[in-house]
């Protein structure tokens, strides 16, 4: 079974709930147990007389993401289906800065001061008024700097690796040692400033770094599974789907998803950028064959659940190879555009009789239509009015709605 | 002759007074909230949250009061626009499930205690006035942000996500940064 689970679809809402119920459960009982819910401890980390703080947080960090990068290089978890935070920079380190400040006032962070409220202590349940506070006047004041917190710095979903350019393991590997090296200048901090005897420190930690270490060394030797190695495990059903001709849509059918305004349709022309220049449909955005795989963070990017693909090539071969690589990446709503752009120019180009039919469609990709200029989306074939065409075709638009993440995680 | 103790009922100092034990090795700590943020994400594919959790609430109570005024304000329409339910998210059971839990080990642990953590040298008054102020700012600051410690910091952390990465440094930056000139609260 593919992992994450689609909870939602797997076991519907009140039973979903209870999952993150009991997630959130073991999340307060070690948050509790490591300390977190004393304001004094928490607050120590800044005077450098216990790094509890620190320990926790990076320990839980490394841990996480090691087991994920591994799942993921193993083909188990699907790294793109997982909520990674979008990257706001401007928005981030002002309200980074903020909350730093209300930190070291107030003791707490709004997850520890919720166990801390619960286990009796009065301090955290002020702090927690005081977050439903803030959050209230947030709500009430975001819209005059709306357009600022909304763009300013956005990157939409990016990873360091990405970023750097650098594979998966490289990275986590890089962080694992980073933390390692902070925790051992942790221990050095309390030992001079808190007092700390280092050698009462178990020797088991030592073991667990050898064994993360270990672990975050294994992935660069994984690797990231490449889209053929995913779409290998997704292909019989997949597969399935292209033979029954079930993601094929029709050109009318194109036609009326781009002209309804609750839908977004994105046409990838997935030909040689000369080909685009001679003829496409507009606002096709040309994105050929090779260059593909570049993009897939973009598209992903681009959350809103009322999105389409739609691939289109001359007749049907590399809009089918695109269509299996964004299926690899667990991109939504993907579909080809039955016979291409020769059905397309043979449906709706009737009456443009500048464009000339030099063969008949063979199946081998290859343009069957001369146009007198490279005009690109200038001809009226590649803009047809939708009022003007009524077409009988199967409606096969089905929109497969990804869960909403965008009120979620903790933003 | 022996004498007989007149039973102690057992059951009430084990449910209420249980003996107080320490907290758990960070590294320990880290490693088991590791887990938990991993379950997380291989189960739901979303990492742990707590200000959303909170902001629904809020949101949920002006909803109640003003529910016009949420429908013209942007950033309340998202959650609770029209007919949306701002409780009706998986944030929402995630910070129910936290309170439980937190509640439980402070229990098992003998740490429920109604007291006021705070630096001998202020007034539990000063300590709860602080608390609410550096809570407000935290709250604002969380939203600003996107996430607070547990769903940018350790979520986004734990992905990688570059700007997550940017946020906690940030988060440590203004801490340490004030740190020096309140020190009177925590000394």
């Amino acid at each position: 079974m593919p992992f994450p689970l689609q909870l939602e679809t797997l076991l519907g809402k009140p039973w979903m709930y209870l999952v993150f119920a009991v997630i959130g459960f073991g999340f307060g009982f070690v948050l509790e147990s490591a300390g977190f819910g004393n304001s004094k401890k928490l607050a120590a980390q800044f005077y450098f007389r216990e790094l509890t703080v620190l320990k926790v947080m990076f320990g839980a960090i490394v841990t996480a993401m090691v087991l994920i990068f591994i799942t993921v290089g193993l083909g188990i978890l699907d790294f793109s289906l997982l909520w990674v935070n979008p990257t706001y920079l401007a928005s981030g380190i002002v309200g980074g800065l903020i909350m730093g400040v209300g930190f070291i006032i107030g003791g707490f962070c709004p997850g520890t001061s919720l166990v801390a409220m619960v286990t009796g202590k009065l301090d955290g349940l002020f702090f927690v008024l005081g977050v439903l506070f803030g959050i209230f006047v947030f709500g009430e004041t975001v819209e005059y700097y709306w357009d600022w917190w909304n763009n300013a710095g956005y990157m939409g979903r990016i990873t360091i690796p990405e970023w750097l350019g650098l594979p998966y393991g490289v990275v986590v590997t890089a962080v694992v040692l980073m933390a390692l090296f902070m925790f051992w200048g942790a221990e050095q901090l309390e030992q001079r400033f808190g007092g700390r005897d280092l050698t009462k420190e178990p020797r088991w930690r030592r073991y667990l770094a050898v064994g993360l270490v270990t672990l975050a060394a294994s992935i660069i030797v994984i690797g990231t599974p490449t889209p053929e190695q995913k779409y290998a495990r997704i292909a019989s059903t997949k597969d399935a789907a292209l033979a029954s001709r079930e993601v094929q849509i029709h050109p009318g059918e194109l036609l009326q998803t781009m002209a309804d305004d609750t839908l977004k349709a994105v046409v990838l022309d997935v030909r040689p950028e000369a080909e685009y220049n001679q003829f496409h449909i507009a606002g096709a955005r040309n994105v050929p064959l090779a260059e593909l795989p570049a993009i897939i963070p973009d598209l992903h990017a681009q959350q809103a659940l009322n999105t389409v693909f739609v691939l289109a090539s001359n007749d049907e071969a590399a809009a089918t190879a695109a269509w299996k690589t964004l299926s690899a990446e667990s991109i939504p709503n993907v579909y080809i555009l039955e016979g291409g752009i020769n059905q397309w120019i043979a449906t709706f180009g009737q009456g443009d009789d500048v464009i000339v039919q030099m063969a008949s469609p063979s199946g081998d990709d290859t343009l069957c239509w001369a146009f007198p200029a490279a005009l690109g989306d200038r001809f009226e074939a590649a803009d047809p009015d939708p009022h003007a065409w009524q077409l009988d075709f199967t409606p096969k638009i089905q929109l497969q709605i990804k869960r909403d993440k965008s009120g979620g995680g903790c933003g | 002759m022996t004498t007989i103790d007149p039973p102690r009922p057992r059951w009430r100092s084990r449910l209420l007074n249980r003996p107080t034990r320490d907290y758990i090795h960070p590294y320990l700590g880290g490693l088991l909230l590791g887990l938990v943020l991993f379950a997380a994400f291989f189960l739901t594919g979303n990492g742990l949250g707590a200000s959303g959790g909170l902001n629904r609430l809020i949101v949920a109570g002006q909803d109640l009061v003003a529910p016009e005024h949420v429908d013209r304000t942007p950033y309340l329409l998202r959650m609770a626009g029209g007919d949306l339910n701002p409780l009706d998210d998986w944030i929402v059971p995630m910070i129910v499930g936290a309170l439980l839990g937190g509640l439980v080990s402070g229990w098992r642990n003998g740490r429920l205690k109604v007291e006021t953590n705070k630096g001998p040298h202020i007034t539990v008054r000063t300590r709860w006035l602080m608390a609410f102020l550096g809570g407000a700012i935290m709250g604002y600051g969380a939203r600003m942000a996107r996430g607070c410690t547990s769903g940018l910091a350790l979520s986004g952390g734990a992905v990688l996500s570059l700007g997550a990465w940017v946020f906690m440094f940030a988060v440590f930056a203004g801490a340490y940064a004030l740190a020096y000139f309140v020190r009177k609260l925590w000394l």
